[in-house]
């Protein structure tokens, strides 16, 4: 029996993978990475735009995907394919992002970030409660029947629900894009982001478009969560690492960088896959957590060389 | 001389209450513990202005420290770990004191030290980035351990049952309740004289304008790294403490407890007033007796009644008790004002 302490386990999980299956542990951990960092992009996008419009950290962001992922759930249960989950999830959650908005958020906006972050944070232990209670807390999963992709010989399963997650991904995210740049209420939100105060004096009703931002970060969150249905597995208490994830991304990113957004979401997946190989499943969420605080702990040691800090 | 008074008669309360209440030694001294994470996150949160999500990473550290060097020092740890140790391994009522005082002193200083070395990196972020990056680490580590095969991995381990042969289980609540109470008793004192000290008045610089402090020629950063260390010294002994007290040490749960203890301490010291000696003893006081008194109708819904009450008590009450009486009564705080300027403010509200 091997010695059963972290570094056993990194050594030899890290000789195995290369000695033996080096290439193609490395194509199917990265193909499974991009795949997997695409849909990350797409929840970290949310988590910019009302960071960069409203101002406010949302920690209930990964909630608001489980929720999203339990309305495909429910759709499998009763009988129709997950997969509609995707136009019907965004709808549903958009309209709980406006009830969130009216009942708490709005409350929030103004004021000091930290306040922000402890309601949502409230909120957060809420909804994952009360999804324990409707759904319970078994770890499910919506089938899609999608079957697999064999690559490379057969040495590398793609399952198709994931390729199918990431296109939907991309064209959620090109739809969003446009939408921002032509539509009026896109144009809305992005002056607001600029100016609120401006905005508002040139007739933008800010508190619509701030109902409406949170709406479609609900929205982008409840896609992203029905993709995960069919493609990872349900739990209502892993919303949390979702949220750190699009957190990390945006920081990375930084707010408003969609490129960034979709390049930092995919190298984040392929460390995510990476470090499963490497230190063991059970290390994967803390693996993340960790990153997390190396990089901002990286970034503060490279401002403070020129006396500045993270603000 | 009114000062005196109240805390004689509060000290007298704590040390006759196990006695008057019996019921209830295990709650007073969880009680206790409630303050002692209430009045250390005050050090950041409220007087510093660095809102921390991670003291709870010295809890959890001290938690697991206290229980395996009680363990590690007289039986083979990993063996307890994994078979349910206490049936075979018994400690005699000399073994488990000898660890339980060496296990207590580690779980305060090893933390401690842990947050000196650490504090340099995570202590130079500000605002939410240092809330959100504290809350990363608290989690990390609640993941980690919980993948460590030593010290029980996801199952958890228990800590040291209380030899059988000096005495019943009233004798060991009673035993944990004094240390408890003495441990509140020191974090008060220290907290109350380091406020008084330059050391308070830095801390509150920091809060107010740390460039300004810094352009003042102060040396912020070595601040923080004290109030930090002074931190997670206490909460680590409270960790200690919790794990024998509860017997059963979980990584998510109990020890690294993240959306619990890591929360509660954050929203004590807000219920009770950021920024102040006595806020968090007294949002401390209110919040367990509100948990305690209340929690049992909720049978079930504790989570979602805790997640309104921090959306309830975060949006709508952020000043606090002790703020509410300060605006209230701001004569009582040494606050003098002036009757005209008073009123010409509330018009103007």
């Amino acid at each position: 029996m091997p010695p059963k302490f972290i570094g056993g386990i990194f050594f030899t999980n890290f000789m195995d993978l290369l000695i033996f299956k080096a290439p193609i542990l490395m194509v199917q951990a990265s193909m499974d990475g991009i795949l997997l960092g695409i849909l990350f992009a797409l929840i970290a996008y949310g988590m910019a735009l009302q960071w960069g419009v409203m101002n406010i950290i949302n920690i209930a962001q990964g909630e608001l995907v489980i929720m999203g992922g339990y309305v495909a759930y429910f759709m499998y249960v009763i009988g129709i394919h997950p997969a509609f989950g995707v136009i019907v999830s965004p709808i549903i959650m958009y309209f709980v992002g406006v009830g969130l908005y009216k009942l708490v958020i709005n409350k929030v906006v103004d004021r000091d970030l930290f306040i922000s972050i402890l309601a949502t944070f409230g909120i957060s232990i809420l909804t994952q409660q009360l999804m324990n209670f409707i759904f319970g807390a078994d770890v499910v999963v919506a089938q899609s029947n999608f079957g697999t992709t064999m690559l490379f010989d057969n040495s590398v399963t793609l399952p198709n629900s994931k390729i199918f997650s990431a296109l939907v991904s991309v064209i959620v995210a090109i739809v969003l894009v446009i939408y921002m740049k032509k539509s009026k209420l896109g144009r809305a939100i992005r002056a607001t982001a600029q100016n609120s105060r401006a905005a508002k004096i040139l007739g933008v009703d800010t508190e619509k478009v701030y109902a409406a931002t949170f709406g479609i970060n609900a929205a982008l969150c409840g896609v992203a969560g029905s993709l995960i249905a069919i493609t990872f597995t349900l739990h209502p208490y892993v919303g949390l690492p979702y949220t750190v994830r699009s957190f990390m991304i945006v920081i990375v990113a930084g707010l408003g960088n969609l490129p960034g957004v979709a390049i930092s979401g995919m190298g984040l997946g392929v460390f995510e896959e990476f470090a499963d190989y490497l230190l063991g499943t059970e290390f994967r969420i803390g693996a993340v957590f960790l990153l997390l605080v190396l990089i901002l702990v990286y970034r503060r040691f490279k401002l403070s060389r020129k006396r500045e800090y993270l603000k | 001389m009114k000062k005196i008074l109240l805390y004689s008669v509060l000290l007298l309360f704590g040390l006759v209450a196990p006695f008057l209440f019996p019921a209830f030694k295990l709650q007073i001294s969880f009680l206790w513990i409630l303050i002692i994470l209430a009045m250390t996150w005050d050090v950041q949160g409220g007087q510093m202005g660095y809102n921390t999500f991670g003291n709870i990473l010295f809890f959890g550290i001290g938690m697991y420290l206290c229980a395996g060097i009680q363990i590690g020092m007289f039986f083979p740890l990993a063996e307890w770990t994994v078979s349910g140790g206490e049936k075979t391994f018994v400690h005699t009522p000399t073994q488990y004191f000898q660890g339980f005082i060496v296990g207590l002193v580690a779980a305060g200083i090893i933390p401690a030290i842990v947050a000196g070395l650490i504090g340099y990196g995570i202590l130079g972020l500000r605002g939410h980035y240092f809330a959100i990056c504290t809350l990363a680490l608290g989690i990390a580590a609640g993941e980690i351990a919980g993948g460590i095969e030593l010290i029980g991995a996801g199952q958890g381990m228990t800590s040291p049952p209380w030899p059988k042969n000096i005495g019943d289980t009233e004798l060991r609540s009673e035993f944990f309740y004094y240390i408890c109470f003495v441990l509140m008793i020191a974090t008060f004192v220290f907290l109350r004289w380091a406020y008084t000290t330059r050391f308070g008045l830095v801390l509150n610089a920091i809060r107010d304008n740390e460039d300004k402090a810094e352009a003042m020629g102060i040396y912020t950063m070595r601040y923080k790294i004290i109030g930090w260390v002074v931190s997670a010294f206490f909460v680590g002994m409270a960790g200690g403490l919790m794990g024998n007290m509860v017997g059963y040490i979980e990584p998510t749960e109990v020890a690294f407890a993240g959306p619990t203890f890591g929360v509660f301490m954050i929203l004590m010291a807000i219920l009770g007033g950021k920024g102040t000696l006595w806020g968090p003893v007294i949002g401390a006081t209110v919040f367990h007796l509100f948990k305690e008194g209340f929690w049992t109708f909720f049978l079930g819904w504790q989570y979602v009644a805790l997640g309104v009450l921090i959306v309830v008590i975060v949006v709508f009450f952020p000043e606090g008790i002790m703020g509410w009486l300060r605006e209230k009564y701001p004569e009582k705080f040494g606050e003098v004002i002036d009757e005209a300027d008073r009123k010409a403010q509330v018009e103007l509200k």
